[in-house]
């Protein structure tokens, strides 16, 4: 039994070129009007909630203000972005993984789990630990449950050819400028679990590998219990970090 | 702790990626991939929306106070300036090409015609939006009075404005053209078009973003195809920028 899916391995290294072409073209679509609003309407920097700074040219994709390649990328990526959070979703559901590794109990809620949880992770054999706790299953959780749909959907709704079809996506974000702003806090929540999830990766390169290869389930119970699959004693190895 | 090595594989991978990306930004497989994307998006709408799917439509009192121009403000043309000045009696919208009875109007016949009026989001490619009530002829009723022909494939809207030395132009293909929201607007919240939002005729076409929006429009014409129009693009942006000729993204 692998660690980690081929289903979850095609999907990571997809979505992760998607996402970091998305973001970087994004910053440079986002040069174009550095200012965001909420509501249905906006263009007056007096209403802006929030003055974005321009962002520099080793940020963005391309390297230097063009709105039109920027959007050529954007337009191109959100495919492989859009499709995968619908796959990986299909997938998860369909192999166990949700149920198995992010999917919370009430008591994974508790203070006492996150405490648990975090010391877990940073006293001694840290990133050995076996399945995923409660503190990774919220942030996981909140990342496939909350970030990339609210991504996918907020640009759905930015774009005014949905509008023929789904003006009530645009309503359920309170308008297409409250539906742009929110469509740029998802992305730098993205990019913040992106930053964490690299620095703990790179705490143990085989981390990385095992993205690759599948690796093996470590610590896994004794394989013969008699139980239908998957497995519920077949716990995950150390997928844990980030 | 980052060992050396890793980290000159993750960079190499970056640095892969990125000279990827350089190189095929310019390519034709480049071109073809980002049509493809674009093609795939009009695609998906259109399934969903279907050909008649209406954008939202909203309340008087949801209107921004104003309404932002942007793009081209001002017409330097002589014959428009003193149109502008005189309220536009001398104007005439012309539709021609690939139609049977090709015509002249000017802004009181085309007041005379049936009125659509609808208050919509304007979006700039830039990210912004306004909204505004327009008031206009739908386009597919100037197209059947022009008895338009079978073989027009796309609509080309031709400006007054130039930008950069080049004269304004737009196009969208005949599903847009019978949409029902696709309004050759003469009044923007109950007045006659300002200069900055296109006086005295602009279009509307709802579904799609703010450079689609031709204004000044001086000609109306039905084709087959725009390639041997200005640079082939299908429109000001679309050769000047090459932005997406499908601007419903």
């Amino acid at each position: 039994m692998k660690k980690h899916s081929l289903s979850t391995r095609l999907w990571h290294w997809v979505n992760a070129i998607a996402i970091i072409v998305l973001f970087m073209t994004g910053l440079n679509i986002s040069n174009a009007h550095r200012h965001l609003y909420w509501g249905h309407y906006g263009f007056d920097a007096g209403d802006a909630w929030l003055h974005v700074i321009r962002f520099p040219g080793w940020a963005t994709i391309p390297g230097h203000y063009n709105l039109a390649v920027a959007r050529d990328w954007h337009i191109t990526m959100a495919w492989p972005f859009g499709l995968g959070v619908l796959f990986i979703w299909v997938a998860m559901l369909w192999n166990g993984h949700f149920r198995r590794n992010l999917m919370t109990a009430p008591k994974d809620w508790t203070p006492g789990a996150v405490i648990a949880s975090l010391k877990a992770h940073s006293g001694p054999g840290a990133g050995h630990a076996h399945g995923y706790n409660p503190v990774q299953k919220i942030l996981y959780g909140g990342v496939f449950g909350v970030l990339l749909p609210m991504m996918l959907l907020t640009g759905l709704a930015i774009s005014p050819g949905v509008s023929g079809f789904a003006p009530w996506l645009v309503d359920v974000f309170g308008g297409r400028q409250s539906a742009r702003s929110l469509h740029f806090i998802a992305a730098w929540g993205i990019f913040g679990f992106f930053v964490i999830h690299i620095l703990l990766a790179l705490t143990d390169w085989r981390l990385i590998l095992e993205m690759f290869t599948g690796g093996k389930r470590v610590g896994a119970a004794p394989p013969t219990p008699p139980q239908p699959e998957p497995a519920p004693a077949a716990e995950e190895g150390a997928p844990a970090h980030g | 702790m980052v060992d050396l090595p890793r980290r000159s594989l993750l960079a190499g991978i970056a640095a892969l990626g990125a000279s990827a990306c350089a190189k095929i930004n310019d390519s034709e497989a480049a071109g073809s991939l980002f049509k493809a994307a674009e093609d795939g998006h009009r695609v998906l709408h259109r399934a969903l929306a279907g050909k008649q799917g209406l954008a939202k439509e909203f309340r008087p009192d949801q209107r921004s106070p104003t309404f932002r121009g942007n793009g081209s403000v001002t017409v330097a043309d002589p014959f428009y300036q003193e149109q502008l000045a005189k309220g536009f009696p001398d104007w005439k919208l012309e539709v021609r090409g690939l139609v049977e009875k090709p015509l002249a109007l000017g802004l009181a016949d085309l007041k005379a015609l049936p009125q659509r009026i609808q208050i919509t989001r304007h979006d700039c490619v830039e990210g912004w939006s306004a909204i505004g009530e327009w008031q206009g002829v739908q386009l597919g009723a100037l197209l059947d009075a022009a008895k338009v022909k079978e073989s027009a494939k796309f609509i080309v809207f031709r400006c007054a404005d130039t930008l950069y030395g080049r004269d304004y132009y737009e196009s969208i293909d005949m599903v847009d053209a019978y949409h029902p929201q696709t309004i050759i607007a003469h009044s923007l919240n109950s007045e006659p078009l300002p200069e900055k939002n296109g006086a005295p005729l602009r279009m509307r076409i709802e579904r799609q973003l703010g450079y689609k929006q031709a204004k000044y429009v001086k000609a109306i014409e039905a084709v087959t195809s725009f390639a041997q129009i200005g640079q082939g693009g299908g429109g000001f942006w679309e050769d000047v920028a090459g932005y997406q000729w499908y601007a419903g993204v």
